[in-house]
């Protein structure tokens, strides 16, 4: 590895570019159950932007700063649309029925909830965490 | 209640999820595994009678209806699999506790044990044959991380062409898949049986068959694409290889025998009487002679898949009620018998530490409950009376000729001898003859290894003389499934 490189205008147009790629991956995670977008593609594009960081200021630095354990990260994930496919269970329904309704929330107005939205959070947390597993571990066997 | 039937898939869903979070406390892992098997295990106990008592039950997923959504189905056949494999589950679960090392434990391995189960219920279950290989898919992911699971040399060199011939396989299922649909405009099992029958299952929808024959043959272990299984078999700790040579081969089987008697049976003196029938032939006869060939207890075993595989597809192909009963019986004859006898070679393993037959002998001096209790396993394998080997290959045979398919039938009778010549070398090679173990080797307890097979052994025993009224209920299954009309029912409501 190089000693001190200087990489000033990776750092510097990182902080930028991944302000972009985070608040685009989250609305396409939140668009996802009626128009294109999804929990995997926004879970893909979250960890994209993360690499990103690990790219630009190294892995250990970011280490302190993301302190998430990733693979607790996947059995929440993964627990989220197991657990939302039941509530529908207990309605007396067909599991995974969905529902949905339109609340009124303040600043932001009228807004479509539905139970599809804690199933691509599941989705879109197992896809994050384990990208960035998978890409971490490649990346501690280098030394 | 009809959801009762999505729980084997997402009981185990959801706990491995759990167990996932529990990643570092193995003590907690085993627990709650363990409690999870056992609940399955009843639940699909209660499943089974319940279907039997009342009829296929339907679940139409998220309420959208068939055929346009995706249906879960619980008929006779696919709860009686359910059954089978929670019970080899449960069983090289807990044999697992005993035998899989920490190291192992560690790295994940109640969490994928779990995803695999689901593969496997939810292949029984479902109603889609997109969804079918889904699970197939979810089913193999799992199998490739536990066959790897541990890391040795020799198991990262097998399962990567464990992996290759999956993955090409199910490449092809997915050929087959969009084939189908482009002839008959649906995924739901149901709706296309109607409209291949409408079609009358000629020319495209024959090759469309034959695609989804070789893909499942591929997963089945079938000749000529058997030549993956018995060294990838070889690698994995023994509760693993005992899980996968009880139910894997069988979840391949258990698709051909729902598609070709569900889908395509417009055309059996082709696809059943003709290729099915000869499949089995070749298949039967180069599993046993590659068993008869080998030296090591774990590859015999592996071989004796292969050929045994071979005489399920041969109650298909011959096609007459009995020997689809037979078919079935032998299913669950061998999901029993195997697992067992791939669990006595983990414990000889254990004692002797070598699976090659010819560095052993005299076991029986040391561990007689160990060799006895193999003893009756094995010979209920080789098909002697009045144990479940005998009545799993009589009335397959017994169609064999009743059809006039007589080369086939001989095969079977001599595969059946050979069977037998190799169990009896396992026996007298690692059991009699001069101990070669040393005397700390022998003091080497196996009591509580052998517990979990107990029920194994047991049921052999119960399903060669309770053979009658198993046997009824066999015919019973064969008799739905040979009449599809009332699976396509169920599921569109007509």
């Amino acid at each position: 590895m190089m000693k001190k490189p200087n990489n000033m205008m990776l750092q510097t147009l990182a902080r930028l570019i991944i302000l972009v790629v985070l608040s685009f991956s989250i609305y396409l995670m939140l668009a996802g159950h009626n128009s294109p977008g999804g929990g995997f593609i926004g879970g893909l594009m979250t960890a994209s932007a993360i690499l990103i960081l690990y790219l630009s200021f190294g892995l250990n630095p970011i280490k302190k700063v993301i302190r998430f354990d990733f693979i607790k990260i996947i059995g929440i994930g993964l627990l989220l649309p197991g657990v939302t496919g039941l509530v529908s269970i207990f309605l007396g329904d067909s599991y995974l029925k969905q529902y949905f309704d339109y609340f009124q929330i303040p600043l932001i107005g009228e807004v479509e909830l539905t139970t599809a939205l804690p199933f691509d959070l599941g989705v879109y947390f197992v896809v994050l965490a384990s990208a960035l597993t998978i890409i971490l571990t490649i990346a501690e066997d280098d030394k | 209640m009809n959801n009762i039937i999505i729980l084997p898939i997402i009981i185990p869903f959801i706990i491995g999820g759990i167990l996932i979070l529990l990643y570092k406390r193995h003590t907690m892992q085993r627990i709650i595994s363990g409690i999870t098997m056992l609940a399955l295990l009843a639940l699909s106990i209660f499943l089974a009678i319940y279907v039997h008592q009342h009829g296929t039950i339907v679940l139409e997923v998220g309420d959208w209806e068939a055929p346009f959504g995706i249906v879960i189905v619980a008929d006779l056949l696919s709860t009686l699999m359910l059954l089978l494999s929670t019970l080899v589950g449960t069983v090289c679960l807990f044999f697992a506790f005993r035998t899989v090392s920490r190291d192992r434990e560690k790295q994940f391995f109640y969490p994928l044990y779990l995803f695999l189960m689901i593969g496997v219920n939810g292949s029984f279950l479902t109603g889609d044959l997109f969804n079918l290989f889904v699970f197939f898919e979810v089913m193999l992911i799992s199998s490739y991380g536990l066959i790897v699971h541990g890391g040795t040399g020799y198991q990262l060199r097998e399962s990567f062409k464990y992996v290759i011939i999956n993955i090409f396989a199910s490449a092809l299922f997915i050929v087959g898949i969009a084939w189908v649909y482009s002839i008959t405009g649906t995924m739901n099992m149901a709706h296309m049986a109607e409209r291949v029958s409408e079609l009358e299952q000629t020319g495209a929808l024959n090759i469309v068959a034959i695609i989804l024959f070789i893909v499942f043959a591929c997963k089945g272990a079938l000749f000529p694409l058997y030549f993956w299984l018995p060294r990838s078999y070889f690698g994995p700790p023994a509760a693993i290889a005992a899980l996968f040579g009880g139910l894997l081969t069988k979840v391949g089987i258990y698709a051909i025998i729902r598609t070709f008697t569900l889908i395509f049976n417009h055309d059996t003196s082709f696809t059943h009487k003709g290729l099915i029938v000869t499949i089995a032939g070749f298949t039967m006869l180069l599993g046993v002679l590659g068993a008869v060939s080998q030296f090591d207890f774990k590859r015999i075993l592996s071989y004796h898949i292969i050929s045994q595989v071979g005489y399920m597809v041969m109650g298909l192909g011959i096609f007459t009620p009995l020997a689809v009963a037979g078919a079935i019986y032998y299913i669950a004859h061998h999901m029993i018998v195997k697992t067992a006898l791939f669990l006595f070679a983990g414990a000889t393993q254990k004692i002797t530490g070598t699976t090659d037959l010819r560095k052993m002998g005299g076991l029986i001096g040391t561990h007689p409950w160990l060799a006895w209790m193999f003893f009756i396993t094995a010979i209920s394998l080789a098909g002697i009376p009045p144990l479940s080997g005998f009545f799993s290959k009589f009335p397959i045979i017994l169609a064999g000729f009743e059809e006039q398919q007589y080369v086939i039938s001989a095969v079977a009778l001599l595969v059946g001898l050979l069977t037998l010549f190799s169990m009896m070398k396992i026996f007298s090679y690692a059991f009699w003859g001069k101990q070669k173990h040393t005397e700390e080797q022998a003091k080497i307890p196996v009591g509580k290894l052998l517990l979990p097979i107990l029920p194994l052994v047991a049921l052999t025993i119960i399903l060669g003389f309770a053979a009658e009224p198993i046997f009824t209920y066999s015919m019973e299954v064969a008799e739905e499934i040979m009449d599809p009309t009332n699976y396509i029912e169920s599921v569109l409501k007509e």
